[in-house]
């Protein structure tokens, strides 16, 4: 059924710090490296190993440059599904394939009832579905549905595998509807935004600010060997050629 | 967008298919126009080729074609899927009108009220086709109520071509629905000029800094990409047309659809009118295939894409 809960129980998601974020694109291959055999398995490759290797990603990392008055700074910015309160991709869904889960807010694919049409991946404005052009269904996060549940893993694991993989711990995965959880809480101690709010999909996702740089609290540091001003100096490095 | 070649010939195949249905039932009930059975007959076969092949069409883009009907279920909330159920609800209503108009009982009330419930059903499904491009907010060319004014003024236009040539095929004397086809291609083709024009001037909907929500901390540029090759993404969605051959292209399906079919209406005589068809069958393929081309979608801009 493709039309929205009127209320989900819970608002699983993640909180991305683009302060932390280091780029190490760990999250993004552990992800591929659980979901390949995960409820939307397989994540197709298409020429892995010839000239351009592509295939199915949940996750993509961008890299930004942020420059701010001559001072600029690089920000990682991981990408991957919202799982939005007003998810635009459920309701074009002809087949209701695409849904939302009224227990936790996932919102998932049935492999077994897509089309292909790929109406879903044009109605995301974050381009978090990806087509497999193989399988001929469409793919997205699946916020690790079959880990966050599962029994036969040890409590601590029951994360999505981009949480458990951070390094930096860059990612966190909790319950974003409930005020007092850990991840709201970050969110509100770091003022955490949601992406594109004028889409109004009211994505349940949330990015976590860079922190303010410090201003420089030393004067630049003055070069220790000001110039080749004299003739030995001069005459050494003729010898070193340099 | 990347332009689907199946799509873009289901949607002006099907689209001059409901255009045709649409003028032909609603000439059978003008009473100042006699019943002409063999008119009537041959007009419904030659949409119901068009649409029924413009649908085989659209089947071929998906990725699981056999699981088609699976498309019907969800009315409720997708113009994709409300498309699919008006189009075989189309199918039994113009069977029941052919065979009224077989069975020879005049304009019958219910005769009427069928034709008037299939020119209903024909222009809402080509309503919902407008409205699948019209509902999403992703595409800020499409996200607009022009859309399926384009579409439904579009389908008209060919409808009114295509009855005109058939009308002209079966007798050689002017018929009271010609006056159709030089109206339906100015109106058609102020609808269409007002679309351009409009999107050529809409303000740029978000910029890197505000889709990223980095914008607050300085100017935002991409440093580097977050994966080498082009992906599924980039495919579908990164298309783009540089302006000055979109300018071309505009000009050539604008001479395609509106003016060879007019000069041809001018000139009048069966030949002209299908030369115009065929004119008007290029011109709508340009104009379907720019609509694709020229409309940016939102998630480009994370790859530095957009304005
Ligand atoms: S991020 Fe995209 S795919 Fe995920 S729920 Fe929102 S609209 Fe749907
Ligand atoms: S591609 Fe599949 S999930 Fe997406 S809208 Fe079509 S049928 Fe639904």
């Amino acid at each position: 059924m493709t039309a929205l809960p009127q209320q989900v129980a819970k608002k699983l998601g993640l909180v991305i710090d683009l302060d932390t974020c280091v780029g190490c694109h760990a999250c993004a291959t552990s992800c591929k490296q659980w979901n390949d055999t995960g409820h939307s398995a397989p994540l197709t490759d298409y020429d892995p190993y010839g000239a351009s290797p592509d295939g199915v990603w949940f996750n993509r990392v961008h890299t930004y440059e942020v420059s701010d008055q001559g001072h600029s700074r690089t920000v990682n910015f991981p990408r991957s599904c919202l799982h939005c309160d007003n998810a635009p991709c459920v309701t074009v869904c002809p087949t209701g394939a695409s849904f939302k889960r009224a227990e936790d807010g996932i919102v998932l694919v049935d492999p077994d009832l897509c089309i292909g049409c790929k109406l879903c991946s044009w109605a995301c404005p974050y381009g978090a579905r990806e087509f497999d052009e193989v399988e001929g269904v469409m793919k997205k996060c699946t916020l690790c549905v079959d880990r966050i549940y599962n029994a036969n893993l040890p409590e601590a694991s029951r994360v999505p595998a981009c949480v458990a993989a951070c390094p930096t711990g860059a990612r966190s995965f909790g319950d974003l509807g409930d005020p007092n959880s850990g991840v709201s809480q970050l969110v509100k101690q770091r003022g955490g935004f949601a992406l594109m709010p004028e889409m109004a999909c009211a994505p349940v996702n949330r990015y976590l600010p860079p922190r303010p740089r410090a201003a420089p609290s030393a004067p630049p540091l003055t070069p220790r060997v000001a110039g080749f001003d004299s003739a030995l100096l001069r005459w050494v490095d003729r010898l070193l050629g340099g | 967008m990347q332009p689907a070649y199946s799509v873009i010939f289901f949607t002006t195949a099907a689209g001059a298919g409901y255009g045709l249905l649409f003028i032909l039932v609603l000439n059978a009930t003008a009473v100042a126009i006699p019943l002409r059975p063999v008119l009537l007959l041959s007009g419904l076969t030659l949409a119901g080729l068009l649409v029924t092949a413009g649908l085989l069409s659209s089947t071929l883009h998906l990725g699981h074609p056999e699981r088609a009907w699976r498309a019907f279920s969800q009315w409720r909330s997708s113009w994709l899927s409300r498309e699919g159920v008006l189009a075989v609800v189309v199918y039994p209503v113009a069977l029941g009108w052919a065979w009224l108009v077989w069975s020879a009982t005049g304009r019958s009330l219910t005769f009427n009220l069928l034709s008037l419930l299939l020119a209903l059903l024909a222009a809402l499904t080509v309503y919902a086709t407008g409205q699948i491009y019209a509902s999403l907010k992703a595409v800020p060319a499409w996200h607009r109520a022009s859309v399926p004014t384009n579409y439904l003024l579009l389908a008209l236009m060919s409808g009114a071509q295509l009855m005109h040539a058939l009308q002209l095929g079966l007798s050689p004397r002017p018929a009271a629905s010609a006056a159709l086809v030089p109206a339906s291609i100015a109106l058609a083709a102020l609808g269409k000029a007002w679309y351009w024009w409009r999107i050529d001037r809409a303000p740029p909907p978000s910029t890197l800094g505000s889709a990223t929500g980095l914008g607050a901390f300085g100017t935002v540029s991409v440093l580097t990409q977050p994966h080498t090759e082009e992906n599924y993404l980039q495919r579908e969605m990164g298309f783009v047309l540089a302006r000055k051959h979109a300018w071309k292209l505009r000009v050539l399906a604008a001479l395609g659809m509106f003016v060879v079919p007019l000069l041809a209406y001018l000139a009048g005589g069966l030949s002209c009118t299908v030369l115009g068809a065929l004119a008007m069958a290029v011109g709508l393929f340009i104009e379907r295939w720019l609509f694709f081309a020229q409309a940016k979608h939102r998630v480009m801009l994370f790859y530095g894409g957009l304005p």
